[in-house]
């Protein structure tokens, strides 16, 4: 070998030297994840990660619009594999009841500025294909024993995973109903279930194996804490600041359960946010501070979220102090079981109704291929001047044109079943209707039986009239009805229909002007799909110090039942008497305590309480006692119970306590029974058995 | 003067050396030695074949051996010699011409997994098999037209999901532009009446297609990638 030779050698080596390293060390990293499934590819790391994106597997993205998202998915789309040691993460997860998202940016430096992505999720989405997509579907499959080929459900980090989360279980589903999980969320805030008992799918035959709500919600999180640890393999997501945002409506119970599933996956730290609220720091992230000219002292910002399967309202007030701008959450809405997705079913069955006019049968599938067909129409005529666009359900075989049902769906439907469907004109003293419900009720979930999101929206303000009463900068006319909003943030795809929001617009501003208001008006610039991760993250930034924080405390006031020391009367049961423990509004991370009413539990004996919420009324104090009330001040959730244990105590003996409460710096609430000779203390337990 | 004193006899040799002589003979045999080590060097490189040395730095040897054949398609035989660290990907070819033959001309085989993988993801996405196989001659226009609705909304939503799509040109289509001398000839073809030299000016008639960035999506390992659509049985 000439000395030129060598010399060349020496330098090719040296320069690629580094390069090695590196490839070297991904790859060790990749192997130790990946258990060989993946051999062919790990050899070139980047094989790895170039895998699919999808923006949104609800947008039918045409030439243009696809330029337009693909640009913004640049920017948010982020799925190379860090591997640089020491940074640290602001992450948000929007753990919803169809979809969960999350979004991080890197809070490493500590400055004021504020970056951020959202996270592809790679997941299965058919059998052996693993695709990075922006949305976690919250599906779980249970798949049957010799369904699938042997380790088709690889993901990069698990040969095996426990369960079948994501894309693939909602497509297998599809197919396959009486395996599938959905909605898993909507349980854990269900009064009168077991959330920890496998109840799901609550229809399927015995032998189908059953999850609780509990577990499903795990395993997503388990998901996303896997899909982070492969992109940042050091940077574990239990090492981030971490937030998780739930339902507004989310009562004390399904919040603990929630915090309890994020624990028990290893992410100990992670907090709550409620979703409005995190919808609301995302429009304000998105303005760069720009949100101080679309604000002003005295407004009421109605947040409208209407997700895949619930509606979350939630109205905050804008007031001023020292001269800076104060946000403070002052009322949430019930738990509305009503969302997008009642929206494609309702004009699926619009179109189911019109064929089966003509005599014809639709099978199951049929209808749900309409379904999907309806909700690309429904997008397609909503964005565009056509006014009726021709649905086509191609027949199952490999045959497409034989057997083919065929129908559309006009912009008259669409406005029917959708417009005055959802969001019908309705005056402001209307209410939601609710019938009985007749006969049997088979176990499932309590969906909204009123449609009308405008009458559960006039229901909401009527009864949260005085949430902004103790403001004075807040100020109703003298006749109102309703509390007056001055400014609507929208959350959610279903926004993304002008349409829709035109016309919850001009109802709002219907009853406004009825009551001599000025009419509200809307906050631009959100981002209806991601907006909710995106809040969440930004809110680990926030509390940092780092940019205005809402006010709120919890958006309830607790009580618990106590019977009434009176005669038995017989044939009527002893009348009970709501004693507040909690008050509405209590702060993250305050305790209070109840010492002046005594019980007498005994130990070893399990002690149930009945167990209240109001979300109106503000003036109770703890240790209020309210005698009697009106059926919708108090809602009553799932009993709470403390045992005693026997611990250098007689069983059976009597211990006096009293009982006190705390909101966790987590955003929980935390019932305590304390002993009032010593320093004993016990929790309460929301009760989650039935 | 006595001339004979000056007489040089060249039959004399010198009896004892002297440091100028052991110079010399020291310059002549380093030359030598030098002169018989580049020739052997010389010859040494001239019996080894070129790139035969192939350290670990290698990756993929391909080799090939042009016979005098009168075919000029050849299709490569890729031999992937597995080494335990794979350090950088360099492909050396190696050609042994015995006989004067045409320019070789490589031709790279496809992938079959990629365009299999395609395929799945129109069929199971868009029906994209099942609509270009099945018998067109049975059905009316009508029929097809709506069908074709649903595979066209769908073979554009695999498109848009996993490829992003440019044109080359950004000009409308009809407008009149000039191509410089250079411009690339895979990008742009130039049709009609080819004369002169460039700068050319012409009109667009296809504005082009450019694929920016593929999207596929990553499959297990054992992933039979020839099955498009399973067989679906209803039980």
């Amino acid at each position: 070998m000439s000395f030129f030779e060598q010399m060349k050698k020496k330098a090719v080596e040296g320069s690629s030297k580094k390069e090695q390293d590196d490839v070297q060390k991904a790859e060790n990293i990749v192997e130790e994840v990946n258990t060989t499934l993946f051999a062919p590819e790990t050899s070139n790391v980047e094989t790895n990660v170039e895998v699919a994106r999808d923006v949104s597997n609800e947008s039918d993205s045409n030439a243009t619009e696809f330029e337009s998202t693909q640009s913004t998915a640049t920017e948010t789309f982020s799925s190379v594999i860090d591997t640089s040691e020491g940074k640290h993460f602001s992450v948000g997860i929007d753990l919803g009841t169809t979809h969960c998202v999350l979004s991080y940016a890197d809070i490493t430096a500590g400055d004021d500025e504020f970056t951020q992505h959202v996270m592809g999720i790679s997941q299965s989405t058919s059998p052996s294909v693993v695709e990075e997509k922006l949305q976690l579907p919250s599906f779980l499959y249970q798949a049957h024993d010799v369904e699938l080929p042997e380790n088709s459900t690889a993901l990069p980090w698990n040969a095996k995973p426990e369960f079948i989360v994501g894309e693939i279980a909602r497509n297998l589903g599809g197919k396959t109903p009486i395996r599938l999980v959905y909605s898993a969320k909507s349980w854990l805030c269900h009064a009168g279930v077991d959330c920890k008992s496998p109840i799901l799918p609550a229809e399927s035959p015995d032998e189908v194996q059953r999850v609780s709500p509990f577990q499903a919600t795990k395993a997503y999180l388990e998901h996303m804490r896997d899909a982070w640890l492969y992109l940042h393999p050091n940077a574990p997501l239990s090492q981030q600041d971490l937030v998780i945002t739930v339902p507004a409506s989310f009562d004390p119970a399904a919040r603990e359960l929630t915090v309890e599933a994020a624990r028990s996956v290893g992410l100990s730290q992670a907090i709550l946010l409620e979703e409005p609220q995190a919808a609301l720091y995302s429009w304000i992230e998105k303005t760069q501070g720009e949100w101080r000219k679309q604000a002003q002292c005295g407004d009421v910002i109605l947040v409208i979220d209407v997700g895949g399967g619930t509606t979350d309202l939630s109205l905050i007030a804008v007031t001023e102090k020292d001269g800076v701008l104060d946000l403070t959450r002052v009322a949430v809405g019930d738990h509305i079981l009503l969302g997008g997705d009642n929206m494609d079913l309702a004009l699926a069955y619009t179109v189911k109704a019109k064929i089966e006019k003509d005599g014809k049968r639709l099978e199951p599938w049929q209808v749900q291929a309409l379904t999907h067909g309806c909700r690309e129409a429904k997008e397609k005529i909503f964005s565009s001047d056509v006014d009726s666009v021709p649905l086509v359900v191609p027949s199952r075989g490999s045959s497409l044109i034989d057997g083919v049902l065929r129908s559309e769906l006009t912009r008259d439907e669409v406005n029917n079943a959708l417009i005055e469907g959802f969001l019908p004109r309705v005056a402001v003293h209307e209410r939601p209707i609710s019938r009985p419900r007749v006969g049997l009720q088979a176990k499932g979930l309590p969906y909204a039986q009123d449609a009308g999101i405008t009458r559960h929206l006039a229901a909401f303000l009527a009864k949260q009239q005085n949430a902004a009463d103790e403001f004075d900068a807040i100020n109703l006319p003298e006749n109102a009805t309703f509390l007056h909003p001055t400014a609507v943030l929208f959350n959610g795809g279903v926004f993304k229909a002008q349409e829709l929001c035109d016309r919850l617009m001009d109802v709002l501003n219907s009853w406004l002007i009825a009551e001599n208001s000025p009419e509200a008006r809307l906050l631009a610039g959100a981002d209806l799909d991601l907006a909710v991760a995106r809040g969440a993250a930004y809110y680990g930034f926030v509390r940092k110090g780092k940019g205005v924080r809402i006010k709120g405390g919890t958006a309830a006031a607790y009580y618990v039942g106590i019977e009434n020391a009176m005669p038995a009367v017989p044939g009527m049961p002893p009348e009970i008497q709501a004693l507040c423990i909690a008050p509405f509004g209590m702060e993250e991370g305050s305790q209070i305590e109840l010492p002046n009413d005594e019980f007498g539990l005994i130990v070893g004996e399990q002690v149930r309480f009945r167990f209240f919420a109001s979300t109106t009324r503000r003036e109770d104090i703890i240790g209020t006692r309210l005698d009697y009330w009106q059926d919708d001040e108090l809602s009553e959730l799932n009993e709470i119970e403390v045992t005693l244990d026997q611990e250098n105590r007689r069983s059976g003996e009597v211990v006096s306590v009293h009982l006190g409460s705390a909101v966790t710096e987590v955003g929980t609430l935390e019932l305590r029974a304390f002993s009032n000779k010593d320093d004993g203390r016990w929790k309460i337990e929301f009760d989650v058995r039935n | 003067m006595d001339i004979t004193k000056y007489t040089i006899d060249l039959a004399l040799k010198p009896t004892t050396f002297d440091a100028w002589h052991v110079c010399f003979a020291g310059t002549a045999a380093i030359l030598a030695g030098a002169l018989i080590l580049t020739l052997f060097a010389l010859a040494m490189s001239l019996t080894r074949p070129k790139g035969k040395k192939t350290d670990e730095s290698e990756v993929k040897i391909v080799e090939k051996i042009v016979q005098a054949e009168p075919i000029v398609k050849i299709v490569e035989k890729i031999v992937e010699v597995p080494v335990e660290r794979i350090v950088e990907v360099e492909k050396i070819v190696e050609r042994l011409v015995q006989t004067p033959a045409p320019a070789p001309v490589i031709l790279k085989e496809a992938s079959a997994d990629a365009a299999l993988q395609l395929l799945y993801l129109l069929q199971n996405d868009a029906r994209f098999i099942d609509f270009i196989k099945e018998d067109m001659s049975s059905h009316s226009d009508e029929d097809v037209g709506m069908v074709a609705r649903v595979i066209h909304e769908g073979c554009n939503k695999v498109l848009n999901d996993h490829f992003s799509f440019s044109h080359i040109c950004k000009e409308n289509e009809g407008d009149r532009i000039t191509l410089l001398e250079g411009f690339d000839a895979a990008k742009v073809r130039v049709t009609g009446n080819i004369v002169g030299k460039p700068p050319f000016t012409g009109t667009i008639i296809h504005k082009g297609w450019q694929i920016t960035d593929v999207r596929l999506p990553s499959t297990v390992q054992g992933y039979n990638a020839s099955v498009i659509a399973p067989a679906e049985v209803e039980l």
